[in-house]
């Protein structure tokens, strides 16, 4: 049983999904980086 | 049944219209947070001063007593995950994720109850046992459900959550040290009040991440996606049970595979800083090394889901093939890379070593999922998992006593570390070997039908009352 309705049904709750864990992973990458490049100045 | 019918697998099941792209967030909802147990170091030394406040007193920790509460943690880990992982298979995802979610913010309350009264007993149980048994259970819950989501791309998938492991010490690292700060007067130090200001967050984290994972229906399939036609020898069609899976030597070539490659990054990892400043005294300052400490651990992180990804591609075995041939030509060039005195060289080589470090530990669950089935793909995890907690006691003492060795035999620090990578190179020579030995799984050890029986008869009680999704 193949479900077509499984994906682009509901975009809000993958926003809301995604943006949870993609922000603070993405806080915790810049902060790594920006750390990373001004002690290799 | 579940102890809370919310928590019951069939309450899990998706109901149409449910997105697979909801899964990989819920996995990372556990693994971002589990992956704090990479940034716990940075706990270590305001612990030291728990007493003294700006300088150790008589009667503070030590760094030696505080090291045992991150081996701990990683030992319960193995454990815990080889013990349930047929429980987290059977019991479904949100259960396992709840209880690894209550597990590990017990382990940082019980560890803030340790670090107020100044007992490291407490701690060790806290963070040590409570801890490490939330990393066990959170670490393969999301495993064998992404890999039923996205049968066509199994190790995207799993590459995704376990990216997720390495990118958790990312967040935790300048939360921890923010939380500590905040809390923290001229006489006190907040590492207790840090503890818990974690444990709420993971807890809510970790909680949401239960809440949004489905299972799929039952002979749900990808829209368009029809499963390969011609034999792929590599990629079984049949379910081998746990118990069954690790009496067979694929298990055990698997377990050897995972664990040398894991050898050769870890001890990379821990001692990258220091081996950085004296391979090349005078050019790397302790500062650019603790920026390369940094690089290594971006790259074990975009690693996971790089090679994991790739691997649907070119193969389980091939990407295998490639950490094993690449990494022993790298290890063989960072001497050289002293001898020359070239840092670009030396950091190039790490940063690619450490991408294969990271996809060792990514791309095995569909290695696993290729030779042994969906069914019990998570618990058969948790068993493989032990190689890690054995790599993670034989990295750092190959790195550390050779280094030592070399250093009392009147070896340069600059070249101390010489043997220790030819040994690593030799290391994922028998690793590749290892590799080179697998085949496929014999078919005595496939499920037979009476266990079939009993699987479809799961599916039809658990299909009789699927939940919203």
């Amino acid at each position: 049983m193949a479900n077509e309705n499984q994906s682009g049904s509901n975009v809000i709750p993958l926003i809301l999904a995604w943006g949870f864990v993609g922000i603070p992973l993405a806080w915790g990458v810049i902060q790594t980086i920006e750390n990373a490049m001004k002690l290799f100045q | 049944m579940a102890l809370l019918p919310f928590l019951d697998r069939s309450r899990t099941i998706a109901a149409p219209g449910f997105s697979r792209w909801m899964v990989p967030p819920a996995a990372l909802c556990i693994h971002l947070c589990i992956g704090q147990a990479y940034a716990f170091s940075v706990f270590n030394l305001p612990m030291t001063k728990l007493i003294g406040v700006t300088a150790s007193a008589p009667g503070d920790w030590n760094l030696a007593e505080l090291g045992w509460i991150f081996s701990i943690a990683i030992f319960v880990l193995g454990v815990s995950a080889a013990i349930f992982g047929r429980w987290v298979e059977e019991g479904g995802p949100r259960q396992a994720m709840f209880t690894a979610g209550l597990c590990w913010a017990l382990g940082f309350f019980i560890s803030a109850i340790g670090v107020y009264i100044h007992n490291l007993w407490v701690v060790y149980l806290g963070y040590g046992v409570f801890g490490g048994l939330g990393l066990g259970l959170g670490y393969i819950s999301p495993v064998s459900t992404l890999i039923k989501w996205f049968p066509d791309r199994p190790g995207m998938s799993t590459g995704m959550a376990i990216m997720g492991f390495g990118g958790g010490a990312f967040i935790a690292s300048p939360l921890s040290v923010w939380l500590m700060a905040h809390f923290s007067t001229p006489t006190h130090v907040g590492v207790a009040e840090a503890f818990i200001g974690l444990g709420i967050i993971y807890l809510i984290f970790m909680w949401v991440g239960a809440a949004i994972v489905r299972v799929p229906a039952p002979g749900w399939k990808p829209e368009g996606y029809t499963p390969p036609v011609v034999d792929q020898p590599l990629i079984t069609k049949n379910d081998v049970y746990v118990y069954d899976a690790i009496k067979t030597p694929q298990f055990w070539l698997i377990w050897w595979v995972l664990c040398l490659n894991v050898t050769a990054g870890i001890g990379v990892l821990g001692q990258a800083s220091a081996m950085s400043q004296e391979m090349f005294p005078g050019k790397v300052t302790a500062l650019a090394a603790a920026g390369f400490v940094g690089l290594l651990s971006l790259f074990n992180m975009l690693g996971r889901f790089f090679w994991a990804s790739l691997s649907d591609y070119i193969g389980r075995k091939n990407t295998y093939f490639c950490f094993f041939a690449i990494g022993t030509v790298l290890y063989c060039t960072v001497p050289w890379s002293g001898s020359i005195g070239s840092v670009t060289l030396f950091v190039l080589a790490f940063l690619v070593i450490i991408t294969m470090y990271g996809g060792g530990f990514a791309t095995v669950p569909a290695y696993l999922k290729d030779m042994f089935g969906t069914r019990y793909v998570g618990a058969i995890h948790g068993w493989l998992i032990t190689a890690w907690s054995a790599a993670g006691v034989f990295g750092p003492v190959l790195v550390n006593y050779i280094r030592q060795y070399q250093i009392d035999s009147g070896v340069p620090k600059a070249q101390a570390y010489n043997v220790t990578m030819y040994i690593m190179a030799g290391l994922l020579v028998v690793g590749f070997i290892c590799n080179f030995l697998i085949k496929a799984v014999h078919n005595r050890f496939h499920m037979k039908p009476d266990h079939e029986a009993v699987r479809a008869q799961m599916a039809v009680d658990a299909a009789g009352e699927p939940a919203g999704a």
